[in-house]
């Protein structure tokens, strides 16, 4: 699986789009830091940028590779490798150069701007993983629509259907069943709504850490009155690493039975 | 060499191989022959494990390839279509092949044999049909693998090439390795082959020599006894 992840990976590095995603991170952290002139509040800022753009541009690279490295796949499946170490190896090539555009792109002007020296680190460090996190759930859930789709264009399109539904319809949806069943208890209901959906989880998460009350939310007030904020990070946190294996093991599973 | 038992392979509708029976013993050349969609590929595919069976046992060297992919280390494979990933090089993409097969490779001999030395440095993408084919096929012979499986190797390759090809084959036989090979050109099949395997609608129509074949036929060339076999009432 390594070999292939390496491959995977340098293919990547050398490919212009990672160096335009690093880049858009680097001058969106710069811009950032340059307006707001306050860590903290940038953290904020970077958070609502990065809940949306991250998961649409895992899910766009993510089907895009793995159409674009059909013959590369097959020409691996002739050899003695493991399926599972194939699609987990270009998987992860994808997935790692992904977060490390993230993380070089963000983390260097923080650094440059005196994030050691601030207290919020740990914020920022937490920003980062739920970012990683994005990236790495994003990314499987297009390679599984991208494994179950022969037709590019199809996959290409239920993958953008797949983050416009959790990025925007979702939130609208949720939003209206509150109002349309604000007779009965709505905790439970709207706990588990947050679960399933990694966007909003990963929303919930940094608000939880950061303690903003205003902006939490009517689903980060339960979250929080329910959890109390350690558990609550826990939770969400374990939430997603669910979210992350799942669709991996799935992956796993589609691939050991698909005809090439 | 190869055993196959029943096997059964359907995409949607389209039932491709029914009950395919073969035994492919060891040293030798096979040419599996067949029209159109007659279901060579997906018998070769199924072979590599590309493909996965719905029904039946394959075996190569003694060993069920069910849930198996250390025997692919004895098979040296050469696709129908030369795809490759695009923005690699000839160099790059040879050394990459080396690297995850780890095994004894005489690549030199063979960029010479096809004079690709000036492409070794092109990008995969910018390189014509025949010189692609031709990087397909240095990469399938520079293993020294017991069994090798040709998909059309004759694709787009000049003659010069096709005879440095046949050479190869002719080689290759002669360290007695088992090659199956699929082709619609039959004076290249009548050349390089020793056991003809017919295929039709799925099952094996006729497996034997090409002398066998022509007698049976009534033919006195290849390519009519292949374009007549279907219309033979005797079925092996």
């Amino acid at each position: 699986m390594f070999k292939i992840l390496k491959y995977s990976f340098y293919d990547l590095i050398r490919s212009r789009w990672s160096y335009v995603y690093f880049l858009f991170y680097l001058l969106l952290g710069f811009v950032l830091l340059f307006l707001n002139n306050d860590i903290s509040k940038a953290i904020i800022t970077l958070m609502n940028v990065i809940i949306i753009l991250v998961p649409l541009i895992s899910t766009i690279f993510g089907i895009m590779y793995f159409y674009n490295s059909k013959e590369f796949t097959e020409l691996l499946l002739a050899q003695p490798i493991k399926r599972s170490s194939i699609f987990l190896g270009q998987y992860f090539g994808v997935a790692g150069s992904l977060t490390l555009s993230l993380v070089f792109g963000l983390g260097i002007p923080f650094v440059l701007y005196g994030l050691f020296k601030s207290d919020a680190i740990f914020d920022f460090t937490l920003l980062l993983v739920t970012g990683a996190f994005l990236t790495l759930i994003f990314t499987v859930l297009s390679f599984n629509i991208a494994l179950s789709n022969e037709n590019k264009i199809k996959g290409f399109g239920y993958a953008v259907l797949l983050w416009l539904f959790l990025a925007v319809i979702y939130d609208g949806l949720f939003l209206m069943s509150l109002i349309v069943f604000k007779e009965y208890p709505l905790d439970g209901f709207s706990l588990a709504a947050t679960m399933f959906n990694p966007i909003d989880l990963s929303r919930t998460l940094i608000l939880l850490k950061l303690d903003i009350s205003a902006l939490l939310g009517y689903t980060g007030a339960v979250f929080k009155k329910f959890f109390g904020t350690d558990q609550g990070l826990f939770i969400s946190m374990f939430m997603l690493v669910l979210w992350t294996v799942l669709p991996i093991w799935r992956l796993v599973i589609i691939s050991k039975k698909k005809d090439f | 060499m190869i055993h196959i038992e029943g096997l059964c392979k359907k995409f949607g509708k389209n039932k491709v191989l029914s009950d395919l029976d073969l035994n492919i013993e060891e040293g030798g050349v096979f040419a599996v022959l067949g029209p159109n969609g007659s279901g060579k590929t997906t018998l070769i595919k199924s072979v590599l494990g590309m493909v996965v069976p719905d029904k039946g046992r394959i075996s190569v060297m003694g060993e069920p390839i069910k849930k198996n992919w250390k025997y692919r280390k004895k098979i040296d494979y050469l696709p129908q279509i030369a795809n490759f990933p695009g923005n690699l090089r000839v160099k790059e993409l040879i050394r990459m092949i080396k690297d995850l097969r780890q095994g004894e490779s005489n690549e030199e001999k063979l960029i010479t044999l096809f004079k690709l030395e000036p492409f070794l440095d092109k990008k995969l993408s910018t390189l014509s049909g025949g010189t692609k084919q031709k990087v397909n096929i240095v990469l399938a012979f520079m293993f020294d693998s017991p069994l090798l499986i040709l998909d059309e190797p004759t694709t787009g390759l000049d003659p010069a090439s096709l005879i440095h090809l046949k050479e190869l084959i002719r080689e290759q036989k002669q360290k007695k390795k088992t090659i199956l090979i699929t082709s619609h050109i039959m004076q290249f099949v009548a050349e390089v082959s020793d056991i003809i395997i017919y295929l039709l609608e799925g099952d094996i129509y006729f497996k034997g020599t090409i002398a066998e074949l022509k007698t049976k036929t009534a033919q006195t060339d290849l390519e009519h006894a292949i374009a007549s076999i279907a219309t033979t009432p005797a079925h092996v």
